[in-house]
């Protein structure tokens, strides 16, 4: 989807001297991705993976022309990694990052908006542009085939169960990205669906949610009043949650009456979006 | 991870915020002591962390040490909305003319703190806004801009039922409010109700706080509590001690998988083959055998769990390792109980070789062993 990720991403890995930027640089080298540079404050000049390492986002802009970068450095230095990000104008910042205080993320995101950049994340497996061959994320490849469904997700290795899911029924996929497991999030389901239905590639839309928050109705309402023209399915997780129990992600909780699966399935189905009972359902609800 | 009242009314006190005179106690002897040194009718305010513990009988009042010390040995050791009440926090007995609600969270969706106040405290704020949603007042604050008693005040004007000369006392109470929260890393400060008493005090008469567990490493002074929690069953606790993110339900089939979303959805399954979860278990990405084998451990160790299944999709986590953490932890285990195994990703073909081995019951897809787990 060129609005966020494709052929022509030059990518950045920040924090690319960690055991995890090593193994996901090498990872996204391998599928295609054009991994231009490597930052870690400190380690300038090492090369990883044939890949030279800044000591800032500003050199690697400068030096290699990076626009998008993929950050997986530990929670407590992920808003400063996050925020240089920003200051040197990336287009696109995909925070892997789990357990990121929320004060922190409130506070990159408000830049990120007023900056122009997309933040993606944070608590997420990034983001995958399968017919460009373009990962900017830790997702495993092998279960992705090119394709026309869209997928953006909640949950990291239930999409990827999704995705099976299409590889199988011989759809594939254009685009799928995670939007992150934590509470507060950069780009929602409504700014995807958004940028799915400008997309030439995408035929149809898969939204899997999950329970907490409102994500998935305001998805709904949108879906409504701008008459959306591409067929939308969905799936949410957690039916059999109890209520006031964080389900592993922190966003996922329903809090009072808000965030359960009942409202989700209830909001989605007025607005058309057929929800799928099983992940293998999915691909047969599709209609394209 | 949610304060005690006492805990968060201590903190407040320290933002210029005030609260009624008293203290915690553990015991009725203890609770006699305080009333005696407060001299006045008191309130006995059971410290359990549930929502509603007043009409569940949590709060009684006393207005003498001899009473105070009689109903405190009723709450003390009593069990509210399913918490047993340790200690009360004994407080003395306000003269209120009038209460307001204040509190300070997190809007997930406009990704800002929002600050709330409104002339309609002492009840729950859902009700407030189903019944006169008029009466609540929010402000969405832009983090680099911050919330100031100005603010505040400003938001007050709008509401235009509140004296001026309260508007100022008031507004100072919601920017202090404000800097606790971001100092403190809260998803949730509330005063309901903030109290304006008959002598024209303004003090939280109740207070609730919820820290953001990932930020817990910028507040040492919850070292103590990190790894225990009021809220947590003693299961729940020893998997917080583990590092699982383990979340105990009331079925019988014992649910394992890597990532909150696919073990959300693996139970799900279950439930709609007709069967009842017994736990979530998110072992998460890249697992070592040490840690599969203590979830195993865990699920099976749980007398309601008859059977087990594990829901594994390999990117970052590697299946063999999966399998041999199984392996290893059904060797350990004091009891046994069928296992239904679906893997696959990562080193698949390694991973079920050893589990064959070790003559587990391996099925191809999650479906099918969501089914099958319930004939085991």
């Amino acid at each position: 989807m060129r609005s966020i990720v494709d052929g022509q991403s030059r990518v950045i890995v920040q924090g690319i001297t960690g055991n995890e930027g090593r193994f996901h640089a090498e990872a996204m080298l391998r599928f295609g991705t054009k991994v231009v540079a490597g930052v870690t404050p400190g380690k300038g000049g090492q090369e990883v993976y044939g890949v030279p390492v800044y000591n800032t986002v500003a050199e690697a802009v400068a030096q290699d022309g990076a626009n998008t970068s993929i950050v997986l450095v530990p929670a407590r230095f992920a808003a400063g990694a996050v925020n240089e990000a920003i200051e040197a104008g990336l287009r696109t910042v995909v925070v892997i990052t789990e357990l990121i205080p929320q004060r922190d993320t409130i506070g990159f995101i408000s830049r990120a908006e007023k900056k122009g950049t997309i933040i993606v994340g944070p608590n997420t497996p990034g983001i995958i542009n399968v017919p460009e061959r373009t990962k900017v994320g830790i997702m495993p490849s092998h279960v992705f085939k090119p394709g026309c469904v869209g997928i953006a997700s909640r949950s990291g290795t239930l999409a990827y169960e999704i995705a099976w899911h299409i590889t199988d029924a011989g759809l594939g996929q254009s685009t799928c990205v995670g939007i992150g497991g934590d509470p507060v999030v950069g780009l929602d389901f409504i700014k995807l669906l958004d940028m799915f239905r400008e997309d030439e590639q995408t035929k149809g839309v898969v939204l899997v949610g999950e329970v907490g928050g409102k994500a998935e109705e305001l998805a709904a309402q949108y879906i409504i009043e701008t008459k959306y023209p591409k067929p939308v399915v969905a799936y949410i997780a957690g039916r059999s949650a109890p209520p006031e129990k964080r389900m592993g992600h922190a966003g996922a909780i329903v809090m009072g009456n808000v965030g359960t699966a009942q409202s989700k399935v209830e909001a989605l189905e007025a607005a058309g979006v057929p929800v799928a009972d099983k992940p293998s359902d999915i691909a047969r609800l599709l209609r394209i | 991870m949610k304060l005690f009242e006492f805990e968060a009314k201590d903190i407040l006190r320290n933002y210029g915020i005030a609260a009624p005179r008293g203290r915690v106690a553990s015991s009725p002897d203890e609770v006699e002591t305080v009333a005696r040194e407060i001299g006045k009718p008191v309130v006995l305010k059971s410290q359990v962390l549930v929502s509603g513990r007043g009409k569940a009988g949590g709060i009684l009042f006393a207005d003498d040490p001899d009473e105070a010390r009689k109903v405190a040995s009723r709450l003390i050791g009593s069990t509210i909305k399913g918490a047993s009440v340790g200690s009360l926090l004994v407080e003395e007995k306000l003269d209120i003319c009038r209460q307001f609600y204040a509190s300070v969270t997190i809007d997930r969706q406009a990704r800002r703190y929002i600050v709330l106040l409104s002339t309609s405290g002492g009840v729950d704020i859902e009700e407030i806004a189903q019944a006169t949603p008029e009466k609540i007042l929010r402000e969405w604050v832009d983090p680099e801009q911050g919330f100031s008693q100005r603010s505040a005040e400003g938001m007050l004007h709008r509401l235009g039922e509140i004296e001026e000369a309260d508007i100022g006392r008031l507004a100072a109470v919601a920017a202090n409010l404000y800097q606790a929260a971001l100092d403190y890393d809260a998803e949730l400060v509330e005063l309901n109700p903030a109290v304006k008493t008959a002598t024209g005090e303004f003090m939280a008469a109740d207070a609730r706080m919820i820290i953001d567990d990932n930020a817990l490493f910028r507040h040492p002074e919850f070292e103590g509590r990190k790894s225990y929690r009021a809220e947590d069953t003693p299961r729940e606790a020893e998997a917080r001690r583990d590092g699982l993110s383990y979340v105990e339900l009331d079925g019988d089939i014992g649910i394992i998988g890597n990532g909150a979303g696919l073990v959300m959805a693996t139970m799900d399954l279950v439930h709609h083959f007709g069967g009842r979860p017994a736990n979530f278990l998110d072992i998460g990405g890249g697992a070592r055998t040490e840690l599969i084998k203590k979830g195993l451990l865990l699920v099976m160790a749980k007398p309601e769990v008859r059977a087990v299944l594990v829901n594994i999709l390999g990117g970052i986590t590697r299946c063999d390792v999966v399998a041999e953490g199984l392996v290893e932890g059904l060797a350990e285990s004091a009891v046994r109980k069928p296992i239904a195994v679906r893997l696959m990703g990562t080193n698949e073909a390694e991973g079920m070789a050893i589990l064959r081995r070790a003559g587990l019951n391996i099925y191809p897809d999650m479906e099918t062993a969501a089914r099958e787990v319930l004939k085991l």
